[in-house]
């Protein structure tokens, strides 16, 4: 039996609502700077402010009568869907072969065509970013806001060997995974004393140093005009037409994210897998039990950075051109979101987010004035509804019935 | 008694202007179990956050007489002192991984021997014999401890997950997986009801008698430390007050008055006194 309607908390809850984001809205929507001929003037428009405020109230008014409505559902997903996403927790060995089967078959599918495959690929890309960076935010817990810094440390590895040394790619995908790996040695050691909010915050300082010192070492990287003419992979001296060239860097990335997946899950069953997860969950009974945090976290930090690496290396072949453009903060928060919406430490979480936040935004690109919108959107949706991702359940690594 | 396996020598361990623990001397003994009890704040956790190298001791000296050679605990890192001194220890509030399963606790427990059968990762990435042999090994002592903390059909469940009484029994069980010297456990009975607390007298004899490793303890329960302990140490204010057999503390008039209260009267301001006869 539902209680009686609660008009008036719900309204009081509103005017709370619409106040605060008339509060913060009247700095950032209610003056804007007028660029004139007579110089700068400041302008006012309050009816944004007000705008702003009656959507927010409206908005939280709705949200507070619907979860009220549907009380006994605790504001979940309906039924159907919340079954759905259970049974994919149950079926994930057999829905992780078939999304095997998807995407090697995928190029020759009727409706593929180079653009299909294209964006395939940067979707794989990405999902091999996430897979890469669960390991140091899923599995040790350490929230690196940095990530972009190792990929671009690799692509750059791959572009300046190529073109001053003319190495092969297949030579220079292990030299830049290792690359990008000691670099993440040496910049561990210093940062990975600090813990949570303000490892977030050097890790996030660090990757930014890391793209100006690129954008500003114009001999070596070319600075803000980059590195073009970077060689296209061969396969044991077969060049490819451009054509053939899509479908076969499709089938790397594909590869090279496989491997990564197969990498992570090996090492999550392995006592450095295992003691990653029990520093996130308690670095002090860690100490007690005679595990050194300090050297966990940097191995973490150095597998993950080492994935991105080769990440980078494959990016660097695939564009043919890079430039500090591609590694900015927003690379860093899109491969963290997939990581966290996927759910921490779920691998197939991973690929669904990815496909999300970076196969959807491809195929819609007319929409792209709206893409943060929908960003921001589907992140409140997580949050409200899943808040520890979209497949967040975890296996245990060993079991003793089957033993 | 046995030969001393800790000798705490002259420890003082200040926060700003108050000694936590002020100028402590006392001996574990080996194959024994210690009690160090005292009221509230008198400066226990604290010692056994010097003796696990939680904090590192202002002055003075801690000796483990490990079969090694004798170890300076308060020049070592806490997780050197678990690992190389087998100083293993359970904590007051509890502090499991919470989401992992029961086993895995345990396994992480032994993960210096597991890292090193695994090559640092490489014998295991490559699925070896030799780490497959050594995995197999720390599942079987896993369930060693499991059995003698009555947990095996929960092997499988979230730690997290397990009642109040059988998490306490997992992080025991846990601290023994590490193979310790000496095992120091923060009020392991607190928060149990007095059967389960009975169990716990029967498991730390046992680990006593058969592991043959020293037992450092702080307890309030009294029917844990009396019934079990084979020397007690008893704190007031950072100090030292008394030591010697449960039987002796008993009757020590400075425990007493210290620890076990005094007189009820005694202990009221003057002044209250007629109000509360006049409350009958």
């Amino acid at each position: 039996m539902a209680a009686a309607f609660p008009l008036r908390r719900l309204a009081i809850d509103a005017l709370l609502g619409g106040l605060i984001a008339a509060a913060l809205a009247l700095p950032m929507l209610g003056f804007r700077l007028v660029d004139s001929a007579q110089g700068l003037s400041l302008a006012t428009r309050f009816d944004w402010v007000a705008w702003a405020a009656v959507i927010v109230a409206s908005g939280r008014f709705a949200l507070g009568s619907l979860s009220h409505l549907l009380a006994d559902r605790h504001l979940g997903l309906p039924r159907s869907a919340q079954a759905f996403i259970a049974s994919l927790g149950a079926i994930r060995p057999k829905a992780g072969w078939a999304l095997i089967a998807i995407a090697a078959t995928l190029p020759f599918m009727p409706f593929s065509d180079r653009n299909v495959v294209d964006k395939a690929t940067l979707v794989l890309i990405y999902v091999m970013l996430g897979w890469g960076l669960n390991i140091v935010v899923g599995l040790a817990g350490l929230l690196d806001l940095g990530f972009v810094a190792s990929y671009a440390v690799g692509a750059y590895s791959y572009a300046l060997l190529a073109t001053n040394f003319h190495l092969s790619f297949w030579l220079c995908l292990p030299l830049a995974g290792l690359l990008s790996a000691a670099f993440a040695l040496t910049l561990g050691f210093p940062v990975l004393r600090l813990r949570g909010d303000y490892l977030a915050i050097v890790t996030l300082g660090f990757a930014e140093m890391v793209r100006v010192v690129l954008l500003n070492w114009q001999s070596l990287t070319g600075g803000p005009r980059g590195i073009s003419g970077i060689p296209r992979p061969t396969l044991f001296g077969i060049t490819f037409v451009p054509e053939q060239r899509v479908v076969f860097l499709y089938f790397v990335i594909l590869a090279l994210a496989l491997l990564t997946n197969l990498f992570a899950l090996r090492l999550r069953r392995l006592p450095i897998g295992r003691a990653w997860e029990a520093l996130r969950e308690d670095e002090i009974a860690c100490r007690s039990l005679g595990l050194n945090p300090t050297t966990l976290k940097i191995a973490a930090f150095t597998t993950g950075a080492m994935c991105a690496g080769f990440a980078g290396a494959f990016f660097a072949t695939r564009q043919g051109f890079i430039s500090p453009e591609s590694f900015t903060f927003m690379e860093s928060a899109v491969i963290l979101a997939i990581v966290v919406l996927g759910g921490m430490g779920s691998q197939i979480g991973v690929v669904l987010a990815a496909l999300l936040l970076v196969g959807l935004p491809e195929w819609f690109r007319e929409l792209q004035a709206y893409r943060m919108l929908a960003f921001g959107g589907a992140m409140v949706l997580i949050m409200l509804w899943r808040p520890s991702g979209l497949l967040s359940s975890r296996e245990p690594t060993i079991s003793l019935e089957r033993l | 008694m046995t030969r001393a396996l800790l000798d705490v020598d002259h420890i003082s361990m200040r926060f700003g202007g108050l000694f936590a623990v002020n100028d402590l001397s006392f001996a574990a003994a080996d194959k024994a179990i210690t009690a160090v009890i005292g009221p509230n704040g008198a400066g226990k956790t604290t010692l056994f956050n010097c003796i696990t190298g939680f904090y590192r001791p202002q002055t003075g000296k801690l000796t483990l007489h490990h079969p090694g050679g004798p170890m300076a605990l308060e020049r070592m890192a806490d997780y050197t002192i678990a690992r190389r001194g087998r100083v293993a220890r359970t904590f007051q509030n509890i502090r499991l991984f919470s989401r992992m399963s029961v086993l895995e606790n345990l396994i992480v427990a032994q993960h210096t021997t597991l890292m090193r059968a695994s090559l640092f990762s490489v014998a295991g990435l490559l699925g070896l014999a030799r780490y497959r042999h050594a995995e197999k090994r720390a599942v079987e002592k896993a369930r060693h401890w499991l059995d003698k903390v009555a947990l095996t059909d929960h092997a499988d469940e979230e730690a997290g997950s397990l009642p109040y009484g059988s998490q306490r029994r997992l992080e025991i069980a846990r601290a023994m997986c590490t193979d310790p010297f000496l095992l120091c456990l923060d009020e392991p009975a607190a928060g149990l009801n007095p059967r389960e607390s009975a169990d716990l007298n029967r498991l730390l004899m046992d680990i006593r008698d058969q592991e043959h490793i020293g037992l450092l303890l702080i307890e309030h329960d009294m029917s844990v430390v009396m019934g079990i302990s084979d020397h007690v140490v008893v704190l007031d204010y950072g100090k030292k007050i008394a030591e010697g057999s449960p039987d002796q503390v008993r009757r020590d008039p400075a425990v007493i008055r210290a620890y076990l209260g005094e007189e009820e009267n005694e202990e009221l301001p003057p002044e209250v006194i007629p109000d509360l006869k006049d409350l009958g």
